[in-house]
């Protein structure tokens, strides 16, 4: 096996030329799939991050007539003991209203919230491009599409209309910017106090919110949660369930990106392998005579598998550089305007891995055919045409 | 003296749909430590029989012994052991590995057996670089040398192992005739010191002569065995 060995290494060293050609084979090819993939795994984790990263990813929500909830501190201590993944709760008070302003009524909705906890999750503090969160009573931040249509700055007072047909007057503390026009059109963000105040409801709130520390495992943790909940006529909805076709489009996109990544091996393992089996050939005189001294099959073949070997080796360690190199010039030239990278790169160091390893497996598997055409080679017929 | 090869009944054909007879029951013996040529025009059988001989190459029927073994039975692993540590090939092209020195090229015999090389075996090698008189190229690779130190280089390696039998075919073939003539004086010197029995396919009338038997095939007969 040494031997083999030694005679592989041998191979490799005086046949440079073709053995760089191979280990630069290899490692574009390890370098693009680590690029691919890495690329994939970003954009998703960014386009997961944008559609449900600020926003609540399970919800418990009142079956009930009144669409109330009474006990929420109960349903709040009921999730924070049924997993430890749930993360940012929060408890909302919500429903329709109008806003009457100089030239007409809008129709806004009112949410209300203990805004240290819904700021955990909308990222409220993030979004304010003018001013502060409201800290007292009847006092509100609006969205900036609101804000442009009536007209209103910081400061202002504006006429909130319940449903019921009560007039209150908010302060507006800030002005927002959620990205989300639907959002900043109609959102009108207030503390719960104030909310419950204008919708009628007491102290009752209409749902609870929450995040998870594993999106994807929302379901799961959904699931369990609706099974520790005591509280009667809740239902708990996730954002797994709510959005089937970003699931769906996610996974398409993971599958196009696997197609991808095997055929890029499947190429570089046919590469590989064809150059391997050529060598075979060029070395037929030398295999024969180790053959016709002794060496036993088994070696014979090794020999190439040694070579499949350090060369995967080889490879995976030139392509994972290679593909870094590619991510870092990726995030540092294809930039917004801002200056942020189009795409966030996230390495994931177990990806990174496996790429290394199917790198030398592939490179392994191609020294198979090779390998076998050593073993099966004949010495007397090398030794005839010699 | 013992046989140590005999060949009894051998017979080969090549080919299935069309079929040659290259050797017709061929009973042939050598004895151990003898230095015997086969001569014969190409095409005779003669090359044939000598990778019978050396089991790279099986007959279509007849037995082969080599020191009392049968070995046209043996499977390919046995034979490869077998050859290993009986058999040294001389071929009339080196088939030296390119990538290793000469002094590597000579022990791998020894490494395909066992590849911690002892002290002793490594003396040994370069006893037999200085019997082929290439201790100054010891170093070289395979390439870096002339036709005729490629063909002592491969020599040497031949003899590595302590082998009982050397099959040499044609081993000068590519020499001129002052290489010619050193390494017949080598394998002579080789043979008196070790008692390796010695069979050489040669072309050479003058070198055959000077051998202890001739053995004349024609048509994959034997057609004349002459013994001094």
């Amino acid at each position: 096996m040494r031997l083999a060995f030694s005679i592989a290494l041998r191979f490799l060293k005086s046949g440079k030329g073709q053995t760089i050609l191979i280990v630069l084979g290899i490692s574009v090819g390890v370098a693009v799939q680590l690029f691919i993939g890495s690329l994939i795994q970003g954009l998703q984790i960014n386009l997961v991050n944008t559609t449900i990263g600020n926003s609540p990813q399970i919800t418990i929500t009142p079956t009930n007539t009144e669409k109330t909830i009474k006990d929420w501190e109960r349903a709040l201590y009921e999730a924070k003991i049924s997993s430890n993944d749930i993360i940012n709760l929060s408890v909302a008070a919500d429903g329709p209203a109008s806003f009457d302003y100089e030239s007409d009524i809008d129709p806004v909705l009112i949410r209300g919230f203990e805004l240290k906890n819904g700021n955990k999750i909308y990222g409220f503090e993030e979004g304010l491009y003018s001013g502060q969160l409201p800290s007292r009573k009847d006092e509100a931040i609006i969205g900036r599409e609101l804000a442009e249509k009536t007209e209103t700055n910081v400061n202002d007072k504006i006429l909130i209309v319940s449903p019921f047909g009560g007039a209150i007057r908010l302060t507006v503390t800030g002005l927002y910017d959620l990205k989300v026009s639907s959002i900043n059109e109609t959102w009108v963000i207030t503390n719960l106090e104030t909310a419950q105040d204008i919708l009628g409801i007491g102290n009752q709130v209409t749902g609870v919110e929450m995040q998870v520390n594993e999106v994807f495992e929302a379901d799961k943790i959904a699931k369990s949660l609706a099974y520790t909940l005591s509280l009667p006529e809740v239902k708990v909805d996730n954002w797994k369930d709510q959005n089937q076709q970003l699931l769906s489009g996610l996974n398409g996109q993971s599958v196009s990106s696997i197609m991808i990544q095997v055929f890029v091996l499947v190429a570089v393992l046919l590469g590989i392998s064809s150059v391997l089996a050529i060598s075979v050939v060029q070395r037929s005189k030398q295999l024969g005579i180790l053959k016709a001294m002794g060496i036993k099959d088994r070696d014979a073949s090794l020999i190439f598998v040694f070579q499949g070997l350090m060369l995967g080796i080889l490879g995976a360690i030139l392509g994972i550089t290679l593909g870094f190199g590619l991510l870092i010039s990726f995030t540092t030239f294809a930039v917004n305007p801002d200056g942020t990278p189009v795409v966030p790169i996230y390495i994931n160091n177990g990806f990174v891995a496996l790429s290394g390893v199917f790198a030398i497996i592939s490179a392994m598997t191609a020294s198979l055919i090779p390998a076998r055409l050593s073993s099966n080679l004949n010495p007397i017929e090398v030794i005839k045409n010699g | 003296m013992a046989d140590i090869i005999r060949l009894k009944d051998i017979n080969k054909i090549y080919g299935d749909k069309i079929k040659t007879q290259v050797l017709f029951d061929i009973n042939l013996n050598f004895d151990a430590g003898s230095f015997n040529s086969i001569i014969g025009e190409s095409g005779s059988g003669k090359s044939t029989m000598l990778n019978i001989i050396g089991t790279l190459d099986k007959p279509t029927s007849g037995e082969v012994y080599i020191s009392g073994d049968r070995t046209d039975t043996l499977d390919k692993q046995a034979l490869a052991s077998l050859r290993n540590q009986t058999m040294g090939f001389i071929f009339q092209f080196h088939y030296l590995l390119p990538e290793f020195t000469a002094k590597e090229n000579i022990l791998m015999p020894y490494k395909i057996h066992d590849y911690h090389v002892p002290k002793d075996v490594d003396e040994w090698a370069d006893e037999l670089l200085q019997l082929v008189g290439l201790t100054k190229v010891s170093k070289n690779l395979a390439n870096d040398m002339s036709g005729g130190q490629q063909q002592r280089t491969a020599i040497a390696r031949a003899l590595i192992n302590r082998p009982k039998i050397i099959l040499a075919d044609e081993p000068t073939g590519n020499l001129d005739s002052d290489s010619t003539e050193n390494v017949y004086k080598i394998l002579r010197d080789i043979n008196e010191r070790y008692k390796t029995t010695f069979v050489i396919i040669t072309h050479d009338q003058r070198i055959a002569e000077k051998t202890d038997r001739i053995i004349e095939v024609k048509d994959g007969r034997i057609h004349l065995d002459f013994k001094r």
